[in-house]
């Protein structure tokens, strides 16, 4: 009896979450040490979006990280590499990761998370005057810029607000409706 | 009574300091570290000059300075040039937690000398630097 109601207690707290939409929600970062040293510069990418491949290229080449230096100490940047190996795309169980790696070709390292075909063919409807030509954005590489909820691991389009243009959705219904009048 | 009150300052002495008393301990030992690599005294007229000195980058001919992130007011938040990504105000007197961790100061030096200078500052611009740092 007992247990039944633990059960149904569990059930009832973890339903909300089961019937969210995950596709498009990865776990988030909670590891400290890795906010800290990878979340100073922009914001810590989740490590479910780039293969484990891709993690171990990007972290043997910290001294020019995208023209920066971003050099760590070598017992840092050892324990760095196994948090983001034991939780790459292709170790981790998210949705949105198995997606990604579907998309993938096996013999492509892309060191840019942007550069995942999955990624980038979500993206490819956006003007360039939102991102790269938006001082506010810069680039596509500065996720929570636009995905509000990106810290949390949450890329659901209802969290999309596009700085200087607002809400995602809505504009994509507006040209849509736009378009039916012509 | 006096006795009493007496005391009761005291107690609350260390908690009041305990934080700018944090912070120079970390620079303290980075700045007996620079004099037994050959620094001599350190000048906070030195550190500011440097921080707001500018130099040209190599690859894209743009000039550099601390207070490109930092901005030339250590008491305002900065901004990341390349990034865009918001950074805590370096004044110790608005940010406790600023250059009280030694290995933080060690990298960010060593990476923020080398993105703004071109090379790696020397022991006597580090203290100069932290010196002045430390009085805003
Ligand atoms: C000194 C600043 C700095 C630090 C520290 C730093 N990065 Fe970066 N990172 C950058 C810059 C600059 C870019 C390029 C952004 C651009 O192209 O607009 C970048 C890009 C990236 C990208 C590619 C993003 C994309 O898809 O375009 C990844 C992944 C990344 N960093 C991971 C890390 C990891 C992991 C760490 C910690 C080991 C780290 N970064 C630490 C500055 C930094
Ligand atoms: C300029 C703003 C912007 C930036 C920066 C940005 N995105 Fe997006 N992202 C969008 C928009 C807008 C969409 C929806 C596109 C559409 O529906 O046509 C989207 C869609 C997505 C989706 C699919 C979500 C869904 O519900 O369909 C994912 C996942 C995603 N982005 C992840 C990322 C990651 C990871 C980064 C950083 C590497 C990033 N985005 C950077 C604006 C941005
Ligand atoms: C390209 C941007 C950039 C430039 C230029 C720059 N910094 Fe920094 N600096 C940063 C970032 C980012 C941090 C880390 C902030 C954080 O994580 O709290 C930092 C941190 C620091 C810290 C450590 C603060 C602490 O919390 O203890 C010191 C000291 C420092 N910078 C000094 C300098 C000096 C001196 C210069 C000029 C030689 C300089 N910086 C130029 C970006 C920059």
């Amino acid at each position: 009896m007992k247990k039944s109601l633990t059960l149904t207690v569990a059930l009832l707290i973890y339903l909300p979450y089961l019937a969210a939409d995950d596709n498009e929600r990865v776990t988030p970062v909670r590891n400290e040490q890795y906010k800290e040293e990878c979340g100073s510069c922009h914001f810590a990418y989740q490590p479910s979006l780039l293969p484990s491949r891709s993690w171990q290229r990007l972290m043997t080449q910290l001294e020019d990280h995208f023209g920066e230096n971003a050099e760590l100490e070598a017992n840092t940047q050892k324990t760095l590499t196994d948090y983001l190996i034991s939780r790459s795309a292709n170790s981790s169980r998210d949705k949105l990761a198995t997606k990604m790696m579907r998309r993938l070709a096996k013999n492509k390292i892309p060191l840019r998370i942007t550069e995942m075909p999955y990624l980038k063919h979500e993206h490819d409807k956006i003007p360039d005057k939102m991102v790269t030509q938006n001082t506010e954005v810069k680039s596509l590489s500065y996720c929570d810029k636009c995905h509000t909820q990106a810290e949390s691991g949450s890329y659901l389009e209802k969290d999309i607000r596009i700085p200087g243009y607002g809400q995602w959705e809505e504009k994509a219904e507006r040209e849509e409706s736009e378009k039916d009048d012509d | 009574m006096n006795k009493y009150l007496m005391i009761c300052g005291m107690m609350l002495l260390p908690l009041a300091y305990s934080h700018s008393v944090l912070a120079t301990a970390a620079v303290d030992e980075l700045l007996a570290e620079y004099r037994s690599a050959g620094a001599t005294e350190f000048s906070v007229e030195a550190g500011n000059t440097l921080w707001l000195q500018e130099f040209q980058d190599a690859q894209s001919g743009k000039m550099r300075q601390c207070a490109t992130c930092h901005t030339d007011n250590l008491r305002n938040p900065g901004k990341h040039a390349r990034t865009g990504k918001p950074i805590e105000p370096l004044a110790t007197s608005v940010n406790p937690k600023s250059l009280t961790d030694i290995k933080k100061i060690r990298k960010w030096l060593k990476r923020n000398c080398k993105w703004t200078i071109g090379r790696e500052c020397t022991p006597q611009e580090k203290g100069n630097v932290l010196t002045f740092i430390q009085t805003q």
